[in-house]
């Protein structure tokens, strides 16, 4: 889990070659992934060209019809079209209410369990339990509870991400330093200022980075969700053209989510540059 | 606030930090104590603090037991890297301090302000703990227990980062305090000079686990000064026989 002081000692030595070859290295690091990709992406398309399939277009087919189906230009809506639109809004407002829920609840439960040994003793074996079996296990069972609707999709992403949000939630604050709770213990801090200015503060580390990883099951589980029990959203359209045969549309809104995880990753990122600033050291 | 200890005593696991220790500090003295590394005078203090369960005895605050942090009692710790919170400007740091007996806010602010300046550093407020220097951090741990208004001070090495400069100006800073507001003050050093300068009596510690060697009244004159008091020869005895007690203390027996 997220380690204490990712500046690390190196940033306090004065430049060397190996410090200057290590920040070299890291205002690379972006570009290197990038290079990965675009090979990747090669491969795909001399692969499809190699082997023209129905089912696997060559990337530039791909890429053209992205365009055209995200982002045709009608009057009036920001250069996204009808079918982003009618799509996205509606799969981001699952993931959010069900992500937002998990995390209210994920943090809860985590603070609970965190600050007494008991509870975490007791409670550990039946959350171990349930991150075990794969939200999409749940599906079916969810479907029967909320038939075809947006709480099929809101809840699976909430069950799929909350274990992870508790366990991280617990973890960091099972391991907040006894320095500041002493410190806090003296200044006789209430309940609530404890937990706003002190606990929650400490595990945020651990916290964001539960967060993180919940937000990516959730996309999981959004699209999942989508593919069986609604009638819009992102894995709905892909369903969609899947079963019509429409695989360029379906590789292009394949495209879609992927981009909308790097997005939402990025977010996180910059939130959590924000939050962590202290950890930095400057 | 006047301190009782009565035959307190501290052990970690089956190891005595503390043998049992007895004295009474009265309302506005300021006592020092002083004694080797690890012969558990941090243990004693965070004791007062009611921040460590007593093995053994118990510590009084004008009559009533301590069984937990008491209000009006302010500690400076020893590790005052970690007792400052990072994702807290220097600010918010100080205002915690208040938050338990919820002064209107200009009156937070006032404190705060007051409290920095004391301590030299008026121009830090917005300022994070980390991007002060060691010594700056440790003034602000000692503006923050200034902020509670407290009535008993009891301060852990609180002048061990900072420079002679500022360390004398600290030493004066809390004298003033005392003089002003009489609060009772339990200082915590290993500099002897600084025990003698400030202290009117002077609690030496044996090694572990600690038992009081010596409880030593300092009979200067006040009002003490960095310079006339230093020059007095009494201040050269009575900083000769604490350094003895220190330095020799596996006799025991002290003249
Ligand atoms: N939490 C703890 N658990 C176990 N042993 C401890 C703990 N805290 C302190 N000790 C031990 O108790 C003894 C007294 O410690 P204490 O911190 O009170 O010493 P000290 O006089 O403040 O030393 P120093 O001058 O180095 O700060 C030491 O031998 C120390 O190793
Ligand atoms: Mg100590």
């Amino acid at each position: 889990m997220a380690e204490r002081g990712r500046g690390g000692p190196a940033s306090t030595v004065e430049p060397g070659t190996a410090e200057r070859a290590g920040r070299l290295r890291r205002a690379l690091r972006p570009l290197a992934s990038l290079w990965l990709l675009a090979a990747l992406l090669l491969v795909w398309e001399l692969a499809a060209r190699a082997d023209p399939s129905p089912f696997l277009p060559p990337f530039s087919v791909v890429a053209a019809r992205f365009g055209e189906d995200w982002f045709a230009p009608a009057p009036g809506t920001l250069l996204l079209s009808e079918r982003f639109l009618d799509a996205v809004p509606v799969s981001l407002s699952r993931l959010a209410r069900g992500w937002a829920l998990a995390a209210v609840l994920g943090i809860a439960i985590g603070v609970l369990l965190g600050r007494s040994r008991a509870a975490r003793a007791l409670a550990s074996p039946v959350i171990r339990f349930w991150m075990s079996v794969p939200g999409v296990a749940v599906l079916p069972i969810a479907l029967q509870f909320f038939g075809v609707s947006d709480a099929v999709s809101v809840f699976l992403i909430a069950f799929g991400s909350v274990w992870i949000i508790a366990t991280h939630t617990a973890d960091g604050v099972a391991g907040v330093d006894p320095g500041w709770l002493r410190t806090a213990r003296s200044l006789r801090l209430p309940r609530g200022a404890l937990l706003l200015r002190v606990v929650l503060p400490a595990a945020a580390p651990s916290i964001l980075a539960g967060l993180r990883v919940s937000l990516g099951f959730g996309l999981v589980l959004m699209i999942v969700a989508e593919l069986y029990a609604t009638t819009a959203g992102l894995g709905h359209d892909i369903a969609l053209y899947q079963q019509t045969f429409r695989y360029p549309e379906m590789w292009s809104a394949f495209l879609l989510v992927a981009l909308l995880g790097i997005a939402l990753n990025g977010a996180v990122d910059l939130v959590e540059r924000r939050v962590l600033r202290w950890r930095r050291r400057g | 606030m006047e301190i009782t200890i009565e035959r307190l005593a501290k052990r970690y696991g089956d190891r005595p930090a503390l043998d049992p220790i007895s004295a009474r500090i009265g309302q506005g003295e300021f006592v020092a104590v002083v004694g080797p590394s690890g012969c558990g005078k941090s243990t004693l203090l965070m004791l007062l603090a009611g921040l460590l369960p007593a093995g053994e005895g118990r510590v009084l605050l004008d009559e009533v037991p301590v069984d937990g942090p008491p209000a009006g009692v302010s500690v400076v710790f020893q590790d005052y890297a970690r007792s400052l919170f990072p994702w807290l400007t220097v600010r918010r740091n100080l205002a915690l301090a208040a938050v338990a007996e919820r002064p209107a806010r200009a009156e937070l602010e006032h404190r705060i302000d007051r409290a920095l300046r004391s301590v030299g550093l008026p121009d830090t407020a917005a300022r994070f703990p980390w991007q002060l220097s060691g010594g700056q951090q440790q003034r602000v741990a000692i503006a923050r227990a200034l902020v509670a208004e407290p009535r008993v001070l009891l301060m852990d090495e609180p002048f061990a980062a900072v420079d002679a400069q500022t360390r004398a100006d600290l030493q004066d800073l809390v004298l003033r305090l005392r003089e002003e507001y009489g609060v009772t003050i339990v200082l915590v050093t290993h500099d002897v000079d600084e025990s003698v300068y400030l202290a009117d009596r002077v609690l030496v510690l044996s090694p572990a686990p600690g038992r009081v060697l010596r409880d030593l009244v300092v009979d200067l004159p006040a009002p003490r000064g960095q310079l006339v008091t230093k020059a007095l020869p009494r201040f050269a005895e009575l900083r000769a026989e604490v350094f003895r007690l220190v330095m020799r203390p596996v006799d025991g027996a002290a003249p």
